[in-house]
């Protein structure tokens, strides 16, 4: 099998979807390759699912322009791609005198940053604004426009919206070499076949420098991954906090956080733990606890005996650091985007708004296309509409009365759209993460094998071949009694 | 929006719902609806297909789904009416709840009281905490069981079982007969957590090793599980890592406890015991709303699925007084708390009034042990007391008391060991 297009990117995370959705506006042909079983990549699915103002950025910084630049323009993306997205504002509270003491650095920098609507706040007012905060707070800052968003779901709608728009994803397929020829990219050999191309994009995130060095354009960097760990608990919790809650950052790490995600449940983390493996997604107790105890600092009355699930995600840590955004210095058609570690879904839409700017000034032709169309529409949620407008969802299709997820009241009609959309589910996790079927209490005890069902049902395949996520994570070893045999059971 | 109006509205087809339906009609009640999300009646026991029900009740051995299908044979017989494949969407506390299925869509039904038969959920292992990957093959019990005895699809070869509740057990000889491998079932805890019988029944009698006091520390396998590391654990059942081994399979299976599930309870605002994770109940199995009453695993986690039966007419029962205005109506309330040596009595209250009837106060204790006085006191006062030659923790003990001779007052429920 071999293909031919324009531009290949490499990586389906938060950067290469929104630069494969930025070049679907123009009439170029675009292929993603992501060797998961969906896109969402690795840290674009499982990081802290905050749009930061840029406020605490390194000042005078690529990342820093890029991060001022995407929180101008998300309101009006997650508009036009109908995604879950909230301006809750953050607080960062110092709790002791130390901490006082590094505030002006922080709001000095916020100024260098041009985020001009962070103010000092007294305890008094921190209180007021969020009653669970440590009562020992001495004083802090109040970053108002930083704001939660789904992150996975902002990468699917820009997925499908650049699939909606001509762009082609080939997903659980792996790059395994970049043929250049007289110093130009001539194709990129994957393990679904041959992509004859002229550009390639590398939006491999965590493995950008493994990419890098197929083209021999890896000079003086690597990737190691950096491990953030979470707790998200149960949205019944009693003690919930309405605004993000930052740590007074140290020299090595911006801290443990808490924040109400999009969904409503709490969010405790990341750690940072700078690893060699990058295939290393384990949890482990001893940070777990530390998340614990370091969030307890800031909101003393966290319930983590409440937490529905642990994960990690893996922040690709160049080093040395930065944002390195940019043509290749060897390799005529090679495109490199490291470095971005924390702020990837922060910068990733104006990210792509600065890759199409580099081709541009590159002498690549990139012609409007006025057919594109920008908007997407999400998967209406059952539990959010109201009865009227349920009784109206089931009319149209029936499928919207049966509940599948008990916890999070997904409905069959959800799942079933989940899986044929676009760049469509097709894994257990997949759909989880699309309409969140899974990610209540019971994380999938009851909705589980019914979701196994649908899938096999919708793709036509058995349901032993039905994966968690990735090629290999498979649910079910077959079935006990074939068709002879049932009724002797 | 369609309307409907009952008597008893029952929430849940599991062996708790059908046997208040069935009281509730025999009680007198009009008309009787009982709401279920499943596509059939049984809940929980169609999928329990090995025996061991009906010991008590019925005096005889039956499976899962024997024991459920006499009830359902019963509620429907008796004239109540099952709509499957609905979901209750919201429970009000004037009676009335929100549901939905996709032939009828949005339905509000209206009833003069509404029985909670919801059963209960499974721990998890993000519940505990358990260190290390998040591959595919890592179940619950229940989940494996109905993916094996529903979907007739096998989960996996080679297996460990974290947790020896009585679903673990019971999956630990169904995985065997299946022709799995159990490596080993992992407690723990210094005694089981499920019943006895099914240790000899379920363990013994495949050789299936039961380690106590050992625990999960580690998920190994980034895509499907390859393994787990177990250890021993100390006395503050922390891990000891010179205990530390590795043992090979591709399904990790949980049975480490059940929670009440109790969401659209919770969204009402009805009072929860925060020990039994159910709402706490009085005699008549009436929450703190009183058109709304609770039976089963909602109230609190049962051992054996006839006492949710008994439990359950109760509720039916008092439901079908508390629609036809004739639930005497409580002078004051007695409160039943755990003493030394028991975790939680339920009902938390008891309403008294003129000729108030025998009361049968159900509870676990704390530890298992040999030779126990049961005792519910009242100060100085013993109401009720008996006398077992062994308790434990996973089998519920109870107490008959006369409710008659009560006042505004505190029990106390006791287990205290004997002299050995």
């Amino acid at each position: 099998m071999y293909y031919s297009t324009d531009i290949v990117i490499i990586g389906a995370g938060a950067v290469g979807t929104a630069i494969a959705r930025e070049l679907s506006k123009y009439h170029v042909r675009v292929m993603v390759v992501d060797k998961r079983d969906d896109v969402g990549g690795d840290a674009s699915k499982s990081n802290s699912s905050i749009i930061c103002s840029g406020f605490d950025c390194p000042p005078d910084t690529l990342e820093s322009q890029l991060c001022l630049s995407e929180r101008a323009m998300i309101e009006q993306v997650v508009k036009e791609l109908d995604v879950p997205f909230r301006v809750c504002g953050a607080i960062m509270p110092a709790v002791t005198q130390q901490q006082m003491d590094i505030l002006p650095h922080i709001y000095e920098d916020a100024y260098a940053n041009h985020v001009y609507d962070v103010e000092y706040v007294s305890p008094e007012q921190i209180l007021k604004m969020e009653p669970e905060i440590n009562p020992d707070v001495l004083g802090g800052l109040y970053i108002p426009r930083d704001a939660v968003i789904d992150p996975f779901l902002l990468v699917v709608a820009q997925a499908e919206n650049a699939a909606e728009n001509g762009v082609q994803f080939l997903l659980n397929t792996r790059v395994v070499g970049i043929s250049v020829e007289h110093g130009q990219v001539q194709a990129v050999e994957t393990t679904g076949g041959t992509i004859r191309t002229k550009y390639v994009i590398n939006a491999a995130g965590l493995f950008c420098d493994e990419i890098a060095k197929m083209v021999d354009e890896c000079d003086g960097f690597v990737v190691k991954p950096r491990k953030g760990q979470f707790f998200i608990l149960d949205k019944n919790t009693p003690c919930k906090t309405s605004h993000i809650v930052y740590p007074i950052p140290t020299p090595e790490t911006r801290g443990k956080l808490l924040l109400q995600t999009i969904h409503g449940n709490m969010l405790l983390g990341p750690t940072a733990e700078d690893l060699e493996d990058k295939e290393d997604h384990s949890v482990t107790a001893e940070e777990l606890e530390g998340v614990e105890r370091d969030c307890k600092k800031l909101v003393p009355n966290i319930r983590v005996q409440d937490t529905i699930t642990q994960y990690c995600g893996l922040r690709p840590n160049r080093i040395p650091a930065g944002f390195h955004i940019g043509f290749g210095k060897k390799t005529q058609g090679y495109f490199g985007i490291s470095g971005i570690r924390s702020t990837g879904i922060s910068t990733s839409l104006a990210i792509a708004k600065y890759v199409v700017k580099q081709f541009q000034d590159a002498g690549v032709k990139l012609e409007r296309s006025f057919t594109f169309q920008p908007r997407r529409t999400g998967i209406e949620k059952f539990s959010e509409a109201s009865d009227p407008r349920r009784a109206e969802l089931i009319a149209k299709n029936p499928l919207y009365g049966r509940v599948i997820c008990r916890c999070e009241t997904v409905t069959e009609a959800e799942i079933v759209e989940a899986i044929h959309r676009p760049v469509g589910a097709r894994t257990v996790d997949a759909v989880k993460r699309r309409v969140r079927a899974g990610t209540g209490r019971c994380q999938g005890g009851f909705c589980g094998p019914k979701v196994i069902e649908i899938l096999a049902r919708e793709l036509r395949i058995p349901a032993s071949e039905i994966e968690k996520n990735l090629a290999g994570s498979y649910m079910l070893t077959g079935q006990i009694r074939g068709e002879g045999e049932q009724g002797n059971a | 929006m369609r309307e409907m109006k009952y008597d008893v509205a029952v929430i849940g087809a599991g062996p708790g719902g059908l046997a208040a339906a069935a009281a509730a009609k025999k009680q007198g009640a009009g008309k009787v609806l009982i709401i279920e999300r499943d596509t059939a009646a049984g809940g929980i026991l169609q999928q329990c297909i090995h025996a061991g029900f009906g010991l008590t009740y019925f005096n005889e051995e039956l499976t899962g789904p024997e024991y459920a299908g006499r009830f359902a044979k019963r509620a429907e017989e008796a004239g109540a009416e099952l709509m499957t494949d609905t979901m209750v969407l919201k429970l009000s506390e004037d009676g009335s709840v929100v549901c939905s299925n996709p032939q009828s869509g949005v339905i509000r039904v209206h009833a003069g009281a509404v029985v909670l038969a919801m059963g209960c959920r499974e721990r998890t292992r993000f519940n505990l905490k358990i260190p290390g990957t998040r591959p595919a093959g890592i179940y619950t019990a229940g989940t494996a069981q109905r993916l094996i005895n529903r979907q007739n699809e096998m989960v996996g070869k080679k297996i460990v079982i974290l947790g020896s509740g009585d679903i673990g057990m019971i999956m630990a000889r169904r995985m065997t007969l299946e022709g799995a491998q159990v490596e080993a079932v992992v407690e723990i805890m210094s005694y089981l957590a499920g019943l006895t019988r099914n240790k000899v029944q379920c363990l013994d009698d495949f050789g299936i090793p039961l380690l106590l006091e050992h625990t999960v520390t580690r998920i190994v396998g980034e895509r499907r599980i390859e393994g787990v590391w177990i250890a021993a654990v100390d006395a503050h059942k922390k891990p000891l890592p010179e205990t530390e081994h590795f043992i090979a399979c591709d399904t990790l299976l949980l049975s480490v406890g059940l929670l009440p599930e109790n969401e659209l309870t919770r969204a009402a605002g009805i009072v929860m015991s925060p020990v039994t994770n159910g709402p706490e109940v009085n005699q008549y199995m009436q929450t703190s709303c009183p058109a709304v009453f609770a039976c089963g695993n909602v109230v609190h986690v049962n051992d054996l699925a006839d006492n949710v039966s008994t439990e359950s007419e109760l509720a039916g029962t008092a439901a079908a007084q508390y629609a036809a205005g004739t639930l005497p109506a409580a002078e004051g309330f007695a409160h039943c708390l755990p003493g030394r040596g028991v975790r939680y009595v339920c009902p938390q209250h008891i309403a008294v009034h003129a000729g108030s009837c025998p009361v049968r106060l159900y509870f676990r204790v704390l530890s298992p042990g040999g030779k126990t006085n049961l005792r519910a006191v009242c100060g100085q006062q013993i109401l009720a007391e008996r006398t077992v030659l062994r308790v434990s923790p996973g089998e519920m003990e109870h107490l008959d008391l006369d409710a008659a001779e009560l006042g505004n007052q505190e029990i106390r429920v006791e287990a205290e060991e004997a002299e050995r």
